[in-house]
């Protein structure tokens, strides 16, 4: 069966820096959970906006949902199937209310207002957050913050997760929490994470990024 | 976060004021201010086009002293024009007097032509001065030469936190719009799209007085009780006389010129 999503041989380097990525690349098959490890800096966030084409490799090839991904119109279909948690939710949450915010995604795939409410109401009751619907996204406890934005990406029905060290700044409950979402859900997903014990929790494979490649953990 | 970072930053930029090797740069920055503001005066009040005409060719050798890269700095004077463009293509038309020509049945008049090409040339001159002398110090340096010029602290303050935190801001802004390109976000003309970047501003509004509240709890934390003490060595130096001379020698050149045409 071919992967979701490949990279190959992806070089990058900042503007004025010397390259992170040099030569990394990955598979990611359904239903696999594939976590990164790195030093902090490695690359492994670039790694995933190169991915959705938030940035573009200097060389180097990605190949998602059956085709190469080359133009901004490729990306955008790989952004709407792959849902991306950034790794501070203050990034990702702008909307005035939570459930503005979960809808936010689904209206850009073209859903109404009513089926969008609808996909709110059904993602915040899955992952039991319907609590937090009415309330003011910046003024949330971090670990709201968190689930909230997971939420955010769930509602596009994504085909892949993925996260970026979704349990930075998360307290036990929470990350115990999280970890059984993220269990739960059938999807595929990549997970970039510093905590060895959460990543023996979900990970299915394991890759390290090592001076711009990655290597098997 | 406070005054240490602007006082290290601002020592450096004063010895700094500009592109290297700019005969400008030597010249204290309080002179180089009040001799635009001086300029922008005289100028204004001529109204004689061959003395309108020698002020902009003292901006330009102004932006020749300075270093300025000419495209750029024109681009910037043509964004100026921009704004007041209107108002020069109907000054003839509204002013009344001698008919020049007509179009689409309007009668242009030369007294309006005149005022427009006069108007332009002024605003001109002394977007270029101010480019040339100003425009070319490190921002810091302009709110440090200000204070020292008097200039009500809290306006230095405004203009010395907006350097300070513009960039933070802007890098802000595209953190979000990233965030939004993830979730498939592509700007339309729809209700949709209007919404989303009303929601995008207010947040980064909401966000901003919020870390400005941070912002300034930290510099309580150091003692900070409304005074920034700007650390500064400006001195008044024989350079800056030389300097002071000329600039009054050729404001004076231009009142003469005025006076005997």
């Amino acid at each position: 069966m071919s992967p979701l999503i490949r990279l190959e041989n992806i070089h990058f380097g900042y503007p004025g820096a010397p390259a992170i990525l040099s030569g990394a690349g990955l598979e990611l098959h359904a239903g696999e959970r594939l976590c990164l490890k790195g030093p902090n800096g490695a690359g492994k966030s670039t790694l995933l906006r190169i991915l959705v084409g938030l940035l573009r490799p200097q060389q180097g090839q990605v190949w998602a949902f059956g085709a190469t991904r080359q133009a901004e119109v490729d990306f955008h279909e790989v952004r709407c199937r792959a849902g991306l948690v950034f790794q501070d939710p203050d990034d990702q949450l702008f909307c005035p209310t939570v459930r503005e915010d979960v809808a936010f995604g689904p209206l850009n795939l073209g859903k109404s207002r009513q089926e969008a409410e609808v996909i709110v109401e059904q993602v915040l009751g899955e992952l039991a957050l319907s609590h937090l619907a009415d309330r003011i996204t910046h003024k949330l406890s971090g670990g709201e913050k968190r689930l909230v934005t997971l939420a955010a990406v769930l509602a596009m029905e994504p085909e892949v997760l993925l996260l970026d060290e979704p349990t930075n700044a998360l307290d036990e409950k929470n990350e115990a929490r999280l970890t059984e979402i993220l269990l739960s859900l059938p999807l595929a997903m990549i997970v970039i994470s510093h905590d060895p014990q959460f990543r023996a929790c979900i990970s299915t494979r394991a890759l390290a990024l090592q001076e711009g490649r990655l290597v098997e953990a | 976060m406070g005054h240490v970072a602007h006082t290290v930053l601002g020592n450096r930029a004063l010895a700094d004021g500009g592109p290297r090797g700019s005969v400008l740069t030597g010249i204290d920055p309080r002179a180089r201010i009040l001799a635009a503001a001086a300029f922008a005066v005289v100028v204004v009040s001529l109204h004689h086009l061959a003395a309108l005409g020698c002020a902009l060719v003292m901006s330009f050798a102004a932006m020749a002293l300075a270093r300025l890269a000419p495209g750029p700095t024109l681009k910037r004077m043509a964004t100026m024009d921009g704004f007041i463009i209107f108002m020069l293509v109907l000054l003839p038309f509204t002013v009344p007097g001698e008919t020049l020509f007509t179009l689409f049945g309007f009668p242009a008049s030369l007294e309006g032509l005149m005022r427009a090409v006069e108007i332009a040339l002024k605003a001109n001159a002394v977007v270029l001065m101010l480019l040339s002398l100003v425009g070319s110090m490190e921002p810091v340096t302009l709110g440090h030469a200000l204070h020292r010029l008097r200039v009500p602290e809290a306006l230095v303050h405004l203009l010395l936190f907006t350097v300070r935190y513009v960039d933070v801001l802007r890098e802000e802004y595209a953190r979000l719009r990233a965030a939004m390109k993830a979730r498939g976000f592509r700007p339309r003309s729809n209700w949709h799209s209007y919404r989303t970047f009303g929601y995008l501003m207010g947040m980064m509004l909401v966000r901003a007085i919020e870390r400005s509240e941070r912002i300034l709890g930290a510099m309580r934390c150091r003692g900070f009780t409304g005074r920034i003490p700007l650390l500064e060595n400006l001195r008044f130096t024989r350079r800056d006389a030389i300097f002071a001379l000329i600039c009054t020698a050729a404001l004076a050149g231009l009142i003469v010129l005025a006076v005997l045409t």
